[in-house]
């Protein structure tokens, strides 16, 4: 079956005062129907721009290249007329504060019924109507009377709930959430979590889930897509990327996460901080960090090649990792 | 004792070492850098730097005092009095024949004297008494900002003007007039800065680690006060200069022979109609020209200080 | 090691109110209960982990304990000295022993300060008998003792990055060589591996210097790794304290039995096996707290007689705390097994 998202060579490039930096570098990837693909990395990695520059919703002093194909059409090369055809049709994205994303001044059955109105040319009652439909859907308890409330009487996980409810109204092939449960409470994230395989199960959809939490991509990902100074490092499926980590920068997130069934004394943290854009190093971008650099690391940086069946690695090392204390 | 001896692997401290210059720079160099970066603001700060000078300088090349008259010109100002290098009168005489050129030299000083003091006056008492009222809060601050508003509400100009006629006009009345409303504004936008950065995790931190009321207000709260009152008081500058005009342009600011460039603009104003335009040409130039450079430099100390415009 | 522990502090029926709204003609102002009954001791040289969801009351217990917020009722006994009732210059005196790390790293350093005024500024405060140069001195020591370099002491706060700007917050708490520390949610604002490190940091720093840790966070799975015992609030209120290892193998109260099957596992294999307890809903207003037991509107097996009588503050053996009526029958219902 063919990927419902193709991205080739994906850049984006921010103007500076006197320089640019390409905060995301050559970015390739697919996204097959109906999968959750997790995309983790520090702060600064370039996770959010990615897909931001997908549904043009760039800053201004920034540039985009590359390809994004949805079926046969490049969404980058459309103009943003175009573009607004397929965005919240075909792809929708939703934030880590709702609250940006919805206007305040307008009830919530206006918000939603407005959405059908414009890609599906219902007429306002079926609008409105489906819009409760779909609050139900999304765990949004006596979904009739809050369609009639205002966005701020709703509590962080409330908001979010009609944000997927939102975002999942056109039954959209792609749904981009960008750090969606980062603001809410353990309780609420899980419920949300849950919310998201069973929409994604329900309605076919595919999933990028943005996130720095390896934990909640552990809960809902299939694959996973690991950034680190605005380039994928290590890409494959979820099991191979936890269980037999291929890079460093992976083994070392991973070996950073506290995790609540084991108490380790300390934990094996990455040294060092996540590098500027500005100032990346030579070579591979990761060497200052790495425990494993050796010369090569240092002058010549690693594409992102085939590093097993479906897995892909930008690194030179080869062979088993041994890490700090954790052999 | 430091267990520093006790620690044996503390984070690697190479890792975090990176390329740091080992002088830190601080806010208000990185200010200034982006002050010096405005060209309006920098255009401004040097052309009112140069009006200063002028202030300073130009008398040694006046060959007329502010009050001798020159009786020459008297009766005939519109033909003799107009500016003339040969007879000295640079900027012209003005209606009774006194020298224009030392005139607006001298109202140029006063004018941004005027200026100086009262915003000075509002930098002094407004921070402290604004800082003093947004620290404590509670009932002390309703006390003190009661006060400030019962003193807005009354008609200043009122005030102003009787004190002038009760004490007579004198420079000394003039600057305690001003001085009594300049602070008034200060201390409310001190207080409402202030009242921010109580609640900002900094100055908990400053009480936590066991500062004095006394120095969480003047390490931790006023330094950080700093830039917007710089930005207000310089502001305030024109503002004042304004006022003063004001009062002068009613009769009641300095007193003759002195003069303040509101009296010399007032004055310019009324001979207009015989001619002698240059009467109020030369101080209305150096008013505006004060009170636009100041405007710029405010602004430009605003776009450089404040982190929210960046 | 089997020292008998020594209570370095006790918390008695702390209860703390906030007023809030009536600056409107017509409303009257509202209270908010932040904390009530709030009864537990902390030992010497233990970390003890505050969990809780936001708007819980972890800060504000925190700061009750601090005196940095006073109170309503209740006592703060710092080694048998209540802190409610020191005159404020003896507590201005008594925080050379308790100190505070806040969760902003950046926020709470004063930026028109250097590295070196700021890490300063407690000794200058608390030990103004020590010269200049012993000053200097003391705060080079520590910043080699959270990794600073000393050639960052003339450098100010914005030219850092949060890891960093975490690590001069704690040499700032650290100066004055205080028994008891605060974290504030010390880590969440920063990146996993920063995280790990800062975690790391304080691991040694407590070790190195005897140091006594009040350790809140959110986030469940930072506070068993760095917990010897966990507390567990809900709106205000102590439902649990226990051990770490008691709250994840053997958690009492229905709310950490369900926030527990919540906590994202970075394990792909047990997260899929694993079944949430769905918590319907969210945490409740604080400003009309429920009747009985605050936890009965998400509670599974809340029944009548928990509307009715709040449950009180249990003690079983070996110190724990449990606040539910219910739990023997729910332990005897759903043994935790396997599941966990
Ligand atoms: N308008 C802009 N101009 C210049 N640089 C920008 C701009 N927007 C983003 N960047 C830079 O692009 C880089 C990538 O940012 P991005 O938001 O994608 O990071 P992220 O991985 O989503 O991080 P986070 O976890 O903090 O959300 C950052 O270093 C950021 O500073
Ligand atoms: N100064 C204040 N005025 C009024 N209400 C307050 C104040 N400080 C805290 N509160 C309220 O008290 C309750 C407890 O707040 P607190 O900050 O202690 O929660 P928390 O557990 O630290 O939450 P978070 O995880 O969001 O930091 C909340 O409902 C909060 O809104
Ligand atoms: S290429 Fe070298 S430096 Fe980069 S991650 Fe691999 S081993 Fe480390
Ligand atoms: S007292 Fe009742 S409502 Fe409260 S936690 Fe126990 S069972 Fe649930
Ligand atoms: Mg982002
Ligand atoms: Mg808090």
């Amino acid at each position: 079956m063919a990927p419902v998202l193709t991205v080739k060579d994906l850049s984006v490039r921010f103007a500076l005062h006197e320089s640019e930096v390409t905060a995301v570098n050559n970015l390739n990837f697919t996204l097959e129907a109906g999968e959750t693909m997790a995309v983790v990395g520090e702060s600064g990695s370039g996770k959010s721009q990615a897909f931001l520059a997908l549904m043009g919703l760039m800053a201004k002093n920034g540039t985009v290249t590359g390809q994004a194909l949805l079926g046969d059409v490049d969404l980058l090369a459309l103009s943003k007329t175009e573009l607004n055809q397929y965005r919240g049709r075909d792809v929708a994205m939703i934030f880590q504060d709702p609250m940006t994303s919805l206007n305040p001044a307008l009830r919530l059955k206006q918000q939603l019924a407005e959405v059908l109105v414009l890609h599906k040319g219902q007429d306002q009652k079926q609008a409105e109507a489906s819009a409760i439909a779909m609050l139900e859907r999304v765990g949004i308890p006596e979904p009739a009377k809050r369609a009639n409330a205002y966005p701020h009487q709703l509590s962080g996980g409330m908001r979010q709930r009609v944000m997927i409810a939102m975002a999942l109204l056109c039954q959209p092939k792609i749904l981009i959430a960008d750090e969606p449960t980062t603001a809410l409470d353990v309780t609420v994230q899980a419920q949300m979590l849950d919310l998201f395989k069973t929409l994604t199960d329900d309605f076919g959809t595919s999933l990028v889930l943005i996130t720095h939490d390896l934990g909640v991509v552990a809960g809902v990902a299939d694959r996973m897509m690991v950034m680190y100074g605005g380039r994928a490092v290590e890409k494959g499926s979820v099991d191979d990327l936890f269980y037999d980590p291929r890079h460093p920068y992976t083994l070392g997130l991973l070996h950073s996460t506290p995790h609540i069934a084991k108490r380790a004394e300390r934990l094996d943290p990455i040294q060092g901080m996540p590098p500027s854009l500005e100032h990346l190093p030579q070579g591979c971008a990761f060497n200052p960090r790495c425990a494993f650099a050796f010369d090569r690391c240092m002058v010549e940086r690693p594409a992102l090649t085939a590093a097993g069946e479906g897995r892909e690695k930008a690194c030179f090392h080869e062979g088993p990792m041994r890490y700090g204390k954790v052999a | 004792m430091l267990a520093d001896n006790r620690i044996k692997s503390v984070a690697s401290a190479e890792a975090i070492a990176s390329e740091v210059p080992a002088k830190g720079r601080s806010l208000w160099k990185d200010a200034g850098r982006r002050f010096m970066a405005n060209r309006a603001a920098l255009t401004s700060l040097i052309v009112l730097l140069a009006v200063v000078v002028f202030t300073i300088v130009g008398p040694f090349f006046a060959r007329w005092s502010i009050e001798k008259i020159d009786w020459s010109v008297v009766g005939n100002v519109i033909n003799a009095g107009a500016p003339s290098l040969e007879t000295g009168h640079y900027f012209g005489t003005d209606e009774v024949g006194r020298d224009l050129y030392s005139r607006v030299i001298q109202g140029t000083q006063i004018s941004l004297l005027v200026g100086l003091v009262g915003s000075a006056i509002a930098v002094i008492v407004g921070t402290i008494y604004g800082a003093i009222a947004g620290y404590f809060g509670g009932r002390l601050d309703s006390l003190m900002m009661r006060f400030v508003d019962i003193i807005y509400s009354i008609p200043y100009m009122f005030i102003l003007i009787l004190l002038l006629i009760v004490f007579g006009r004198s420079f000394i009345m003039l600057f305690v007039g001003i001085g009594l409303i300049s602070w008034l504004g200060m201390s409310r936008v001190v207080r409402g800065q202030t009242l921010t950065l109580k609640n900002r995790e900094f100055v908990e931190a400053a009480i936590a680690t066991g500062s004095k009321p006394r120095d969480v207000i003047f390490r931790h709260i006023v330094p950080n006060l700093l830039g917007i009152v710089a930005i207000y008081a310089t502001l305030l500058v024109p503002e004042m200069i304004l006022l003063e005009s004001f009062i002068s342009f009613l009769g009641l600011g300095v007193q003759e022979p002195n003069t303040s460039l509101g009296a010399l603009i007032s004055e310019g104003a009324q001979t207009m109609q015989y001619g002698t335009i240059w009467q109020l040409a030369f101080p209305l130039f150096f008013f505006i020209t004060i009170l636009f450079t100041f405007f710029f430099v405010g602004d430009g100390l605003r776009d450089a200080l404040d982190p929210k415009d960046r | 090691m089997n020292q008998t522990p020594v209570n370095l502090l006790e918390i008695r029926n702390l209860k703390k109110t906030f007023s809030i709204g009536g600056e409107g003609l017509f409303s009257r102002p509202l209270t908010l209960t932040a904390l009530e009954d709030i009864n537990f001791t902390i030992r010497k040289d233990e970390t003890l982990g505050i969990v809780g969801e936001s708007g819980s009351g972890k800060s504000t217990l925190g700061r009750c304990i601090l005196q940095l917020l006073s109170p309503d009722q209740g006592q703060v006994l710092w080694l048998g000295q209540d802190l409610t009732k020191l005159p404020a210059e003896e507590m201005r005196k008594r925080r050379q022993d308790l100190q505070i790390i806040f969760q902003d790293p950046l926020a709470s350093l004063n930026p028109r300060m250097t590295v070196g005024e700021i890490i300063a500024d407690p000794l200058r405060t608390l030990r103004p008998e020590l010269s200049k140069e012993q000053r200097r001195e003391r705060v080079l020591k520590t910043m080699a003792a959270v990794g600073l370099l000393p050639e960052m002491i003339n450098r100010y706060p914005h030219e850092f990055s949060g890891g960093q700007a975490q690590r001069i917050g704690i040499a700032r708490a650290l100066v004055t060589e205080p028994k008891l520390i605060v974290c504030d949610e010390p880590v969440s604002a920063l990146d996993v591996s920063i995280q790990a490190q800062i975690l790391n940091l304080l691991a040694e720093l407590k070790d190195a210097f005897g140091l006594t840790l009040i350790f809140i966070s959110h986030n469940l799975s930072v506070v068993r790794h760095v917990s010897d015992r966990i507390l567990v609030l809900y709106l205000g209120r102590i439902v649990e304290l226990a051990t770490g290892d008691e709250i994840y193998m053997d958690p009492k109260h229905p709310y950490t039995r369900a926030l527990l099957t919540a906590v994202p596992i970075p394990d792909p294999r047990l997260a899929r096996q694993r079944t949430i307890d769905g918590l319907k809903g969210e945490i409740p207003s604080p400003i009309n707290p429920t009747s009985g037991c605050t936890f009965r509107t998400r509670c599974r097996f809340a029944q009548p007689q928990c509307a009715e009588t709040r449950p009180v503050l249990e003690t079983l053996d070996g110190g724990r705390l449990v606040a539910c009526h219910r739990w023997r029958e729910i332990e005897a219902a759903e043994p935790i097994g396997a599941s966990a």
